[in-house]
């Protein structure tokens, strides 16, 4: 058996990271991989697609049942979804209540002490939003994901949260040797998306792996909680997936140390492809009726 | 030989640049802040204070949530605090500080008990909340006779952000307006207990004052209603204060406290005079009591035949001429008990040096009470007072005594090295590095589990106390064995 590979996919919030990674995972399991999913995101829905139902058991609200995490078997948390992709949710508390991040250390700590990476080719997590704290840091610190993929788009807080994502990696660079594996680009359809994923990827030191194209057909499969693999293995869509999926199969060890870029240089970058204009020092903090 | 007094400021500002010697550059340069000789004339010590710890060095300090559970809050004793978070502040804190109290424990009183949130995991992650609530319906079933109950929050309660304030106010409005106090003392916050006493200060300035106004309308005052702010009663301490009070045809309406209760805070804004004795714990609820109902407050001490003597007569100026007529009456009545007391302990310890390290009045205050018996301060320091703390030291300390604010382990290991007091005071964490050394020990924090200290039957106590110590034979069978003379 190969050696465990262990990925991540952080991006901004509702930029599509849950879509793209299970679909992406699902071309990998019809590669022949056996994989992993673990989902940390206390909404949990991110082996949903896979499951074809929103995971109820997370590993926190069992634990929270039974009394602690150490009265939990790997049994009950894991659960087996298309071509046997195993998933399991962290979950965690309601929002504006109790500690996420700390739930998220909590849930990965069961699963090594637990032996849930034991037999699969790929372990992948699924991380939500931007890296608010050191919880959320727990996927690409020490001996967990090799590889971070972050999902962007052309979208100014996208790229903004990209390259916030990158500081996090080249945090954790040196002393757990985690890399920055590219950029996927979920297509929002803004202006010269395609050539800004290129230009900010090379800023930060990495490559835009895959530019997934827009396709209502994503949102067909999502409907029907499936993936697009399943749904229909046949569109084009599920090409463009099978297609990341090879890519990133075949980037194994060829992740770099991201070199984020500071919110003057990604300005810059907005403004050299005539997305932004530039900016006028006079106007800053003047209302429309000043201006006017 | 005695030294000059420029002799013995020149020594110990050469002692200091010695002890400096041991730290890196950055170290040595912001300790030397902390670490002067007195100047008589001065309006402080000249030390910085307040001020946060360095890494890499020991400090005797303590955290805010000592500062409010194990200070302020813990011995009102008819409440019960819990001590809200992971298990181990409490097990710590676990029996108070020696803070006496009447009462049958268990049934109308807590003080000695512990009562925690133990925090697991789950709790962390999901909130400690719902699990607050459950513990107040608990403590309200099991403990019925509790007239309060406060939650002193521990580090992760600030950390994962719960609402204590809302479960609180639910709890309390289900429990027909018991009174329910949340105290955001989380151990991080500030650089000492110090601020624990403030955020201490300011939760019953916020939920007792302000929340129980005309609670009591049938209380009835009397010209002569004080209160005792800041005397915690170790070993008894207020009780001997109390007395003397009394004494004095004084009505002390509310202990803080030390044997209090809840209800007494509640009454204490109708006394007519606060009389304050821990300035550093208690400084902050008497100026508001000042502030917003009018009553004035006077420091006092209480350690020492002379101190009170001041101390009394300044009490009664408040007071009309019978109460200033019944102090003298007073002082004089136990003048020749305390006498009595000199007489018998002065010739063994006169002209013993005293080196002094403690926390909120005592480096201060006990100094009189010292030099009651022939004996003499010459190093003294706080671990958490502030500037005004210090401006206050100069009406107790002679010209050239060491002075060292926050002092550290080596610092403080060096400087008895070098003088060579016969007697240090400080704290149990203090007690065995000195002993060891060969040099006698009192606990000043908790009176060695002896006291009352405080009032003229404390001074008795005292006295006998710091002559067990000093003229124990022990320190002359003690050998160093590996030492050939």
């Amino acid at each position: 058996m190969a050696k465990l590979r262990q990925i991540a996919f952080y991006g901004k919030g509702g930029i599509g990271k849950s879509t793209t990674s299970q679909n992406t995972l699902a071309a990998l399991s019809d590669l022949g991989q056996k994989i992993l999913i673990v989902g940390c995101d206390p909404k949990a829905d991110s082996t949903r697609l896979i499951l074809h139902a929103k995971a109820q058991d997370t590993i926190l609200s069992l634990a929270a049942e039974a009394g602690s995490v150490e009265d939990l078997e790997l049994e009950d948390v894991m659960k087996i979804g298309y071509k046997d992709i195993r998933c399991v949710e962290s979950g965690g508390p309601e929002p504006g209540v109790g500690c996420a991040g700390r739930g998220v250390i909590t849930s990965i700590n069961f699963l090594e002490e637990n032996g849930a990476y034991d037999g699969v080719d790929y372990v992948s997590y699924d991380v939500l939003g931007d890296v608010v704290c050191g919880g959320f840091a727990m996927p690409i610190r020490e001996n967990k994901a090799q590889e971070i993929y972050i999902v962007m788009s052309g979208e100014m807080m996208a790229m903004y949260a990209a390259n916030n994502i990158s500081k996090g990696i080249l945090k954790y660079a040196n002393s757990g040797g985690v890399r920055l594996g590219g950029l996927v680009c979920n297509e929002r359809q803004t202006d010269k998306e395609l050539e800004l994923a290129e230009s900010l990827a090379k800023m930060l030191g990495s490559r835009l792996i895959h530019f997934v194209p827009r396709d209502n057909i994503v949102q067909h499969a999502e409907l029907r909680r499936m993936t697009v693999l399943e749904y229909a293995p046949d569109s084009k869509q599920a090409g463009e997936y099978r297609t990341l999926a090879e890519k990133i199969h075949a980037n194994a060890g060829n992740g770099t140390i991201p070199t984020p870029i500071t919110m003057d240089q990604l300005e810059d970058l907005l403004m050299e492809h005539g997305i932004m204009k530039q900016i006028d020092e006079s106007q800053v903090g003047k209302k429309a009726t000043e201006v006017a | 030989m005695s030294m000059t007094i420029d002799e013995k400021k020149a020594q110990n500002a050469a002692l200091i640049e010695e002890v400096l010697k041991a730290y890196p550059e950055k170290t040595a340069k912001k300790r030397a802040k902390h670490l002067n000789v007195h100047e008589e004339g001065k309006p402080d010590c000249g030390v910085k204070s307040n001020i946060k710890s360095l890494p890499g060095v020991m400090t005797i300090r303590g955290c805010a949530y000592a500062g409010s559970k194990g200070v302020v809050w813990g011995p009102i004793k008819d409440m019960i605090h819990i001590s809200h978070g992971p298990v181990g502040c409490g097990q710590y804190s676990w029996a108070a500080r020696r803070n006496y109290y009447i009462g049958v424990t268990g049934v109308d009183t807590f003080v000695t008990m512990q009562f925690t949130s133990d925090f697991q995991e789950k709790d962390i992650v999901f909130g400690g909340d719902k699990k607050l609530e459950v513990i107040m319906d608990e403590i309200q079933n099991l403990f019925p006779l509790n007239k309060g109950i406060t939650v002193q929050s521990e580090c992760p309660i600030g950390l994962i952000g719960d609402d204590i304030e809302a479960v609180s106010k639910k709890k309390s409005k289900q429990y027909d307006g018991h009174t329910i106090v949340p105290v955001r003392c989380e151990g991080f916050r500030g650089v000492s207990q110090s601020l624990g006493h403030h955020i201490a200060n300011d939760a019953i300035r916020d939920w007792v004052f302000d929340k129980t106004e005309d609670k009591r309308p049938d209380f009835v005052s009397t010209p002569y209603d004080v209160a005792i702010i800041g005397d915690y009663n170790i070993g008894g301490d207020a009780w001997s204060s109390r007395i003397l009070l009394e004494e004095m045809g004084l009505r002390v309406i509310a202990q803080w406290s030390g044997d209090g209760t809840i209800a007494e805070l509640e009454n204490t804004p109708k006394a007519k005079l606060n009389v304050l004795h821990c300035y550093r714990s208690m400084n902050y609820i008497s100026r508001h009591m000042e502030e917003k109902y009018g009553v004035p407050w006077v420091e006092y001490n209480f350690f020492g035949p002379t101190k009170i003597e001041e101390s009394l007569r300044e009490i009664a100026a408040h007071f009309d001429d019978t109460i200033k007529a019944n102090a003298e009456k007073v002082i004089a009545k136990y003048k020749p008990l305390m006498q009595a007391v000199i007489d018998k302990y002065r010739p063994r310890l006169e002209g013993k040096k005293v080196m002094l390290f403690v926390g909120g009045l005592r480096p201060r205050h006990v100094i009189g009470a010292y030099e009651d018996l022939g004996m003499e301060v010459v190093g003294t320091g706080y671990e958490f007072g502030h500037n005004d703390d210090y401006q206050r030291t100069t009406h107790y300390v002679k010209d050239g005594t060491l002075i060292y604010d926050d002092v550290t382990g080596h610092e403080f290991e060096k400087f008895v090295e070098k003088v060579k007091p016969d007697l240090v005071g400080s704290g149990i964490k203090e007690k065995y590095v000195f002993q060891k050394m060969g040099v006698p020990f009192r606990q000043m924090h908790s009176w060695d589990y002896s006291g009352p200290y405080h009032g003229y039957d404390g001074f008795a106590i005292f006295a006998r106390d710091m002559d067990m110590a000093i003229s124990s034979p022990i320190w002359g069978l003690s050998k160093t064995p590996w030492k050939t003379k």
